[in-house]
């Protein structure tokens, strides 16, 4: 029973209990506050609460994730073995995913792939959010020059199409590994930055802030006690939901020929080497890899939604 | 009115010279030797040291990189964008060929997009909670986690490989002079790439306008509409997509960063001769000056869809016109922000 339906089970006992007036009107006032709680009798059936519900849909996507990339790790080798009496296979069950011109087998490949891609995504992103916190905060603690600075190099990451920027940073990094990482580093950190240096500044100027200061808190008990409290938060739900993006634009400038190399196993590779095969009707090697990065996406996607709302006061009951 | 103008025109000249310059660091830092990288690894050890001279100063890899630049600059600024050494032709004139075919797509990608994504957001905000509502929300969730590139591949192995109702790419059909090219066959080869790219354009202005419909459908206006009888269709058409179309509009014009950067991909799966494919090219090969000509380019058609979308808020909402400014094209880059590629 969560702690909401016992107090309505309290008030409804109460209620029942005593004719004061007094009862009633505080049986009432909480009525009033929540409409559609049950207030008479407690729910037959026993719902998990929708907070654990959530939490338990986030720690379920983290651990997928994790099992995902170990896996893919573990079966790096055995997703490079070449095996040409088994090549271009159509899926079927010793191969679901089939095999390519090459005998590899498709699943295995695509594990490794994807374990890649998380792996470089989450680097870049974690290395992004860095940029965004820093950045975030001096804009809005450095006063107006630094803020007019951070502002402006936020309009321009913002002025140029991503994948153009991409381009040029990969290239420049001579592509690669590095490449990639310090390209989707350094162009997604501009809203994030922009939701620190909001946060920061809507919590400078608050009342407890204000408060703390009168009561003769010095700046880095501030900082530590009531900024970090308020900013981390949005912070980490920020943090997750770059992932996703992380991901999504390294597999796209991979699939270009800027990204991993190709001997390296990533979904980009996968599906730029399987363009050439498609037309002899060799579907499933775009066909799975895809779907399975999709699916990867989509987890990451609920992990930072859940994380969201368990965050966020206002729809931490939803 | 003329200051704000003033202050706009300051603006797109820095940030032009801003992508340019950062443009010409980055091709400049790379390791690529664009001499080798165009002449072949082979032929460049098979030449002479006069000769390879000869090449080093044609690319341009021997002068120092400000030099470069300023060449550059004072060319562009006289309406020169340099020579692309990829395409051996004045970049203004490979931009202007595939131009073309690029900003023909992104229309058709913008308005179909748009307008799908406009009738679904506002189906589902008015039905909310409806089998309809959670389908366009499944959809637009679905199609944000979607890589468009491998959209593209699907979209091209059911329709040109398995049904072989669209052709396999490029712009044209192969083996044809340009000017017997018909209009039929110019469609017919951008379908399924403006398909695709229409298809995951959908995602954003969908969920924005169901917001958005949420919010007006809740509004106290609707629901004296609704007690003197109107019906929900008749609501939403007078007094709903009034609301509703600019908040649409303008973030559609705020959306094109993201349009391009999915026309670059898209082309690069079709094959279709654009300016993304074109970029792509340039980006391998070292073509300093005409990665740097359409990053200018693609960060001039930006600024021009967050010029429109700023002016747009001011129509809509007069407050915003007294201070307008970075505050709205903010809110609209935000949202614009959400889809992934």
């Amino acid at each position: 029973m969560s702690r909401i339906d016992e107090a309505y089970a309290v008030a409804g006992s109460a209620n029942a209990g005593s004719v004061g007036i007094l009862a009633d009107a505080g049986a009432m006032v909480s009525e009033a506050r929540l409409p559609n709680a049950p207030v008479l009798h407690v729910p037959k059936r026993r719902k998990l609460s929708n907070r654990k519900a959530t939490l338990a849909c986030f720690v379920g996507t983290v651990v997928l994730l994790t099992a995902l990339v170990v896996a893919g790790r573990l079966v790096e080798p055995a997703a490079m073995a070449t095996d040409f009496a088994m090549k271009n296979l159509p899926p079927s069950l010793a191969h679901p995913f089939g095999t390519d011109w090459m005998g590899r087998d498709m699943l295995l490949r695509t594990l490794a792939g994807l374990s890649t891609s998380v792996l470089v995504g989450l680097l870049a992103a974690a290395a992004s959010s860095v940029m965004a916190l820093v950045l975030g905060t001096v804009a809005a603690v450095g006063g107006r020059r630094a803020d007019a600075v951070v502002t402006w190099l936020i309009d321009l990451l913002m002025g140029v199409p991503h994948i153009v920027l991409l381009i040029l940073i990969s290239c420049a990094l001579g592509k690669g590994f590095w490449g990639v990482t310090i390209g989707v580093a350094l162009t997604h950190w501009a809203n994030l930055a922009r939701v620190v240096r909001a946060e920061v500044l809507q919590c400078r100027q608050s009342p407890f802030v204000a408060a703390a200061a009168k009561l003769g808190a010095t700046r880095t008990q501030v900082a530590w006690r009531h900024m970090v409290p308020y900013v981390l938060p949005q912070f980490l739900v920020g943090l997750v939901l770059l992932f996703p993006h992380a991901i999504l634009h390294e597999a796209a400038i991979t699939f270009l020929g800027f990204g991993l190399p190709p001997e390296q196993p990533a979904i980009g590779i996968i599906l730029s080497e399987s363009m050439r095969y498609l037309t002899s009707g060799m579907w499933w090697l775009a066909v799975f890899p895809g779907l399975a990065l999709v699916a990867t996406v989509l987890l990451f996607d609920a992990a930072g939604g859940s994380l969201r709302k368990l965050a966020d006061p206002r729809s931490a009951q939803e | 009115m003329l200051r704000y103008a003033a202050g706009q025109v300051a603006k797109f000249v820095l940030l032009m010279l801003a992508v340019s310059l950062v443009t010409f660091a980055l091709v400049s830092a790379s390791p690529v030797d664009p001499a080798q990288a165009n002449v072949g690894q082979a032929a460049l050890a098979s030449m002479g040291d006069a000769k390879r001279a000869q090449v080093a100063s044609y690319w341009g890899s021997d002068l120092p990189f400000h030099e470069r630049y300023l060449n550059w600059l004072a060319a562009a600024l006289h309406g020169d964008f340099g020579t692309s050494l990829r395409f051996n032709a004045p970049v203004a004139d490979v931009i202007a060929t595939r131009a073309g075919n690029t900003l023909a797509l992104m229309a058709v990608a913008w308005v179909v997009g748009g307008v799908l994504g406009f009738a679904l957001g506002v189906a589902a905000g008015v039905r909310r909670g409806s089998r309809l509502d959670a389908a366009v929300k499944g959809y637009c969730y679905l199609l944000a986690s979607t890589p468009v590139f491998w959209l593209a591949l699907v979209l091209l192995v059911v329709f040109s490989v398995q049904l072989g109702w669209f052709p396999m790419g490029f712009s044209a059909p192969i083996g044809v002079a340009s000017s017997d090219v018909t209009l039929a066959d110019a469609l017919h080869h951008m379908a399924l790439p403006a398909i695709t790219l229409s298809v995951t354009g959908v995602a954003n202005i969908a969920l924005h306008t169901r917001e958005k419909t949420i919010d007006v459908m809740e509004s106290d206006y609707v629901r004296f509409a609704r007690t003197r009888g109107e019906s929900t269709w008749g609501i939403v058409l007078r007094h709903g997509l009034r609301n509703l179309a600019m908040p649409a509009i303008t973030l559609q014009f705020a959306s094109i960063s993201e349009i391009f950067g999915g026309s670059v991909l898209v082309e690069q799966v079709f094959s279709y001769p654009g300016l993304g494919q074109a970029a792509v090219t340039a980006g391998l090969g070292g073509d300093a000056a005409l990665l740097a000509g359409i990053a200018v380019l693609s960060a001039a058609l930006v600024f021009g869809g967050n010029l429109v979308a700023n002016l747009l808020y001011g129509v809509v909402d007069p407050r915003i016109a007294l201070r307008r400014g970075k505050l709205s094209a903010h809110a609209a880059n935000e949202t614009a922000e959400g889809g992934a590629l």
